[in-house]
């Protein structure tokens, strides 16, 4: 188990490893020249020269990236272009809002998805479950950022129970909390049905129905703690779709966070903020497979045994 | 023939196959169908003040922002949605056909190096990896295409890469190599035609993926720039009017929705029938 923990941390490290190499080329190998994209248009050739030295622009390609890592390391995301202030400082002051928002829509996505999933496993072949299998499919077909225009039309334009964009009160999350949640529960609904399948045709939940047990217990004291276990993988994996999404309900919203931040910069071109959003989001999406791989065997003692 | 009999049989399947031919048929024929050019600003389109008008029995689905008519700019916009997606997922199937199949078949030093560029690949947020490449090549239809298939070829290739692990186990295989065969006799005549179902499973679904990302560059506005129509730069270019003229916003969305979810439920039944193991599962 511990050799197993070592190697999971070894090949997350190695994967950082990567991305940030990849980073690093798409920031300042591809682009003609990063210098005179930081200096902006109207800068004389002496004022790019300086850039390009206080960069290291004029180092060989390793040592740059040797420098860039170092960087990296301390927190250290570069300059934005138009913004003249440090990526790292402008990503962190937005990082909260960013996570409550993750938090309340993998809360809406969860809870709905394993409901759903439960519902049409019990109800297996009936109606019900068709419509569940429908309405998921559904839901994985929406664009979000049509979804999320549907939503402030309807609840915020129209009825006006919410308001249209903002942050600061419970009222401004539920919105872009349900656009997130609501589509990406579809997934979690054919997951969780599928184990639900699988589960309730065990031997041991026979055993419990032959006991006698009431079908509320068997369905969630026996059964579904047992199908929940590839919802903890799926949370793990699932982040960077979340971030993908976050970037367009952010934008959607006006919520303050890092997809907006990185929203914002698309419009300006300024490569460095989406480039650190992207190795934050990089970052999320990694520590959370690794942090799905950790909670598993504390929830199931059978991958504890392996 | 066998699997178009299947299809019929199951109602949302079949639902699909239908949207699906519509939207490619109109597409296809967007100049016989389309009542006016998608790019011709008319001043009828307009009322008085100068804003959008409403589905009218002239203007089937109303009038964008600039008296453009909707109905026409949907039609030439699934033109550019389904070329993008045909060209995208056919280039990221490709892509991750080849490498799938190299890393499951070749054990060693270049097998492994290329499943870990694929789990590499995983760490990055599509949408975001997109909106990088998207921003640093300045978005053409035919870029916003490659950008696409850059971004979803890895699903395929770890697909592929478990079925061929899968594969290269089986007797059939040893068999074939004890009597001599080569690596490109076994890869191609062998190994690939088993792979056919999966390139043809994620060929639809694929689909309804790169048209939702496609949307959703455009939407972010580093997809297809306008004037060019696409599903996701008419609501790009109207979203900000999208209170006092809700359809310019709805409707093509819902075409977007309805469009991925055919493909979607195309290739779903596809899985089911190319792959009876996996029926009435994820």
């Amino acid at each position: 188990m511990a050799f197993l923990l070592l190697r999971r941390l070894v090949q997350t490290a190695l994967i950082m490893l990567g991305v940030a190499a990849i980073t690093f080329l798409l920031l300042y190998a591809l682009p003609a020249d990063p210098a005179r994209m930081i200096a902006g248009r109207s800068a004389t050739a002496q004022t790019v020269a300086n850039i390009r030295r206080e960069l290291g622009l004029d180092q060989p390609l390793l040592v740059q990236f040797w420098s860039y890592l170092q960087g990296l390391v301390q927190g250290d995301l570069g300059r934005s272009y138009a913004q003249k202030t440090d990526v790292g400082t402008l990503i962190a002051a937005r990082l909260p809002a960013t996570l409550i928002l993750m938090a309340a829509g993998i809360f809406v996505e969860v809870l709905l998805g394993v409901f759903l999933g439960v519902v049409a496993a019990i109800r297996r072949g009936g109606f019900v479950d068709r419509l569940v299998m429908m309405a998921s499919f559904v839901g994985v077909s929406a664009p979000q950022f049509v979804a999320a225009l549907l939503l402030l039309y309807v609840f915020a334009v129209t009825l006006a129970w919410f308001p249209m964009s903002g942050f600061g009160s419970f009222a401004h999350v539920v919105l872009p909390a349900l656009t997130l949640g609501i589509l990406g529960a579809g997934w979690y609904a054919r997951m969780v049905r599928s184990a639900m399948i699988d589960v309730l045709n065990q031997d041991y939940v026979r055993t419990a129905r032959a006991k006698g047990l009431s079908s509320f217990r068997i369905i969630f004291r026996h059964a579904l703690p047992n199908a929940l276990l590839p919802v903890i993988a799926m949370i793990g994996i699932d982040i960077g779709q979340f971030m993908s999404g976050v970037v367009v309900v952010e934008a959607v919203y006006g919520w303050p966070g890092i997809g907006q931040l990185a929203w914002q910069a698309i419009q300006q071109v300024d490569i460095p903020i989406i480039m650190g959003v992207t190795l934050v989001s990089a970052l999320a999406i990694v520590l959370g497979n690794l942090l799905a791989d950790l909670v598993a065997p504390l929830i199931d003692p059978r991958i504890r045994a392996r | 023939m066998q699997v178009l009999k299947s299809m019929f049989r199951q109602p949302a399947a079949l639902f699909g196959l239908v949207v699906v031919a519509l939207v490619v048929m109109l597409a296809v024929a967007a100049p016989l169908v389309a009542p006016y050019s998608p790019d011709e600003q008319m001043f009828d389109g307009l009322t008085l003040e100068g804003a959008p008008l409403p589905p009218s029995a002239q203007f089937l689905l109303g009038t964008d922002t600039l008296g453009r008519d909707l109905f026409s700019r949907l039609l030439y916009g699934a033109r550019t949605s389904l070329v993008i997606g045909l060209v995208a997922n056919g280039v990221a199937v490709s892509i991750g056909l080849m490498i799938g199949i190299l890393s499951g078949y070749m054990r060693g030093l270049i097998g492994s190096a290329l499943m870990r560029f694929t789990d590499l690949m995983m760490a990055f947020p599509a949408l975001l990896l997109a909106i990088v490449l998207a921003a640093l090549l300045r978005p053409s239809l035919w870029i916003v295409a490659m950008v696409i298939a850059l971004v979803n070829w890895v699903q395929v290739a770890r697909i592929v890469y478990t079925e061929t692990r899968g594969l290269v186990e089986r007797d059939f295989i040893l068999a074939e190599r004890s009597l001599g065969a080569g690596h490109g006799r076994i890869l191609f005549h062998h190994i690939l035609p088993h792979l056919v179902p999966t390139a043809i499973v994620w060929g639809t679904l694929g689909i309804a993926t790169t048209v939702l990302l496609e949307a959703t560059l455009s939407f972010l506005g580093i997809g297809v720039q306008p004037p060019t129509p696409s599903w996701g730069n008419i609501i790009f270019e109207s979203q900000s009017y999208f209170q006092a003229a809700p359809w310019l916003v709805f409707i093509p969305g819902a075409v977007i929705l309805l469009t991925a979810l055919s493909f979607n439920l195309v290739g779903d039944a596809l899985r089911d029938i190319l792959d009876p193991t996996q029926r009435g599962r994820g």
